[in-house]
């Protein structure tokens, strides 16, 4: 299988998306126009089905009803995944247990056969480097940390070349300084190769960051998309404390 | 149950679907064909020794009693040769192997590898469960010929050593050969290729709709043993039903 010659963004287009699992209503008709080469965060509180959305972006759930469209093209379709390259950049890191981390990353490139294997590990070792992981190269994934894991999920999407790249929570588990190289990478991503990006995250930091657009979603609903400023200046009670939760120190506890 | 078979004989069909890219697949074949071959040639054959053994021992004092030493190495032979090697060797595969499977695809499942695979475009069937069922196919008969060849020696052993049998060696094996002929042995390895199927597609299903973490995949691992004797014990009486002279 070779993958097309074509380095543009592609549009992404989900029209009533609908889902239920066991009775339980986890995406209500959800609206979504994201534009290619952008960064398109979706935001929203634990269990408001941001993951049950990016899973049904990338073709891993099947919609009860609603479509979503790739540059126009129903994902359903025979052919997209040999036709546009997506990637996933799994919460966990996903990345398979059994090989190293350089096997993993080059997994896309070894099972399509699409280079030699010493092509294959030159690309692997450019984008472990990329992600500042290039002694890893031959560690298993369990000797790695979280933010290791992500980023060398993020090395093995990279690899793929993508047109569209997916992020599950990318700063989850991370510490400050992590999350900030982890937004830092998908803003050189958008700059170098002009990837459509679609995050999804509760991580107001990162959102605001990196953000071209952003959506809240809250119960399967899509409450409001806009640029980070117009979703600040959004004046609706639920967004407003979703975006300004912060704790409440008893003042008392400042002098102990 | 019934959606159970279902979804096993589809995947079944897909793995057959993908043969033509098994050659692809070489290496994750040899690597599973020695790891099953690693962890249970030396059981196979402590297992079969015995078997044979005890069939000896409980045959040799009967017949040798009513006068019908020359059938003691035919009877061992035979059983050991078209059933108990292939059954029990299915059943001791089905422990330590299907057992295997289930919980590394079921972990693959749960901790989203699978899912990882497929945002690849790689076919987890292709990746997974054809090395695997395609592994088990061609390990477990070669399993079985070993099974059969240290089973007949156990049989030997005892028939010889024990004082109310006291058959020895060479007699024992020309009763075998007079009874045992070469289609036995080619139905004993028929039976192993398809319970190796069944282990195979078992297993790997069962890995493959794992859910709920941990517990999940140790239930997951459960159903896969005790479904796989189940299905061939059933298959065992089918396949002899239909094998039988």
């Amino acid at each position: 299988m070779n993958p097309p010659v074509n380095n543009t963004g592609v549009s992404l287009q989900v029209r009533g998306l609908r889902k239920s699992f066991g009775g339980q209503e986890v995406l209500r008709g959800v609206d979504l126009d994201v534009r290619p080469g952008e960064i398109f965060v979706i935001m929203g509180p634990s269990g408001s089905g941001k993951s049950v959305l990016l899973k049904h972006l990338i073709g891993l759930e099947t919609p009860d009803a609603g479509e979503i469209l790739i540059n126009g093209e129903s994902i359903e379709s025979a052919d997209i995944a040999a036709k546009y390259r997506m990637a996933l950049v799994f919460q966990s890191g996903a990345l398979l247990n059994s090989l190293t981390v350089g096997e993993n990353v080059g997994l896309y490139l070894t099972e399509h056969r699409l280079k030699t294997p010493a092509e294959i590990e030159r690309i692997v070792a450019e984008q472990l480097e990329i992600v500042g992981l290039a002694e890893a190269v031959n560690k298993m994934p369990a000797e790695l940390s979280g933010g290791m894991k992500k980023r060398a999920a993020i090395a093995r999407a990279l690899v793929i070349d993508p047109q569209l790249i997916l992020y599950d929570e990318p700063t989850s588990e991370l510490d400050p300084l992590s999350a900030v190289v982890i937004g830092d990478e998908i803003l050189e991503l958008k700059r170098k190769i002009h990837v459509t990006s679609v995050v999804v995250s509760h991580d107001r930091d990162l959102a605001f960051g990196v953000a071209d657009r952003i959506a809240i979603i809250h119960e399967g609903r899509i409450l409001t998309v806009g640029t980070p400023d117009e979703v600040k200046r959004f004046n609706d009670p639920l967004i407003q404390r979703f975006l300004h939760a912060d704790f409440k120190r008893d003042p008392q506890s400042k002098t102990l | 149950m019934f959606q159970n078979i279902g979804e096993i004989v589809l995947l079944f069909w897909r793995t057959l679907c993908a043969l033509p890219f098994a050659w692809r697949q070489r290496q994750k074949v040899f690597d599973q064909f020695f790891e099953i071959g690693n962890a249970s040639l030396l059981m196979v054959c402590v297992l079969s020794f015995f078997i044979g053994a005890v069939i000896a021992l409980q045959t040799g004092p009967v017949l040798v009693e009513r006068g019908l030493a020359s059938a003691v190495g035919g009877i061992v032979g035979i059983s050991v040769a078209k059933e108990l090697a292939p059954v029990m060797m299915a059943i001791l595969i089905a422990g330590r192997i299907g057992s295997a499977m289930a919980a590394e695809i079921g972990s693959m499942r749960v901790y989203q590898e699978i899912d990882a695979l497929r945002t690849m475009n790689i076919n987890p069937i292709h990746y997974l469960v054809l090395p695997r069922v395609l592994a088990i196919a061609i390990a477990l008969p070669l399993l079985v010929v070993f099974a059969i060849l240290v089973g007949w020696f156990g049989g030997a052993v005892v028939a010889a050593s024990n004082s109310r049998i006291g058959i020895p060696f060479q007699a024992f094996f020309d009763g075998l050969r007079d009874i045992v002929d070469l289609q036995d042995v080619a139905n004993g390895l028929f039976k192993s290729f398809c319970f190796a199927v069944i282990i195979g597609a078992v297993s790997c299903h069962q890995g493959l709709v794992t859910i709920g973490g941990p517990r999940g995949i140790g239930r997951s691992v459960t159903k896969a043993v005790v479904n796989s004797i189940v299905l061939i014990v059933i298959f065992d009486y089918i396949l002899t039903r239909f094998l039988l002279k």
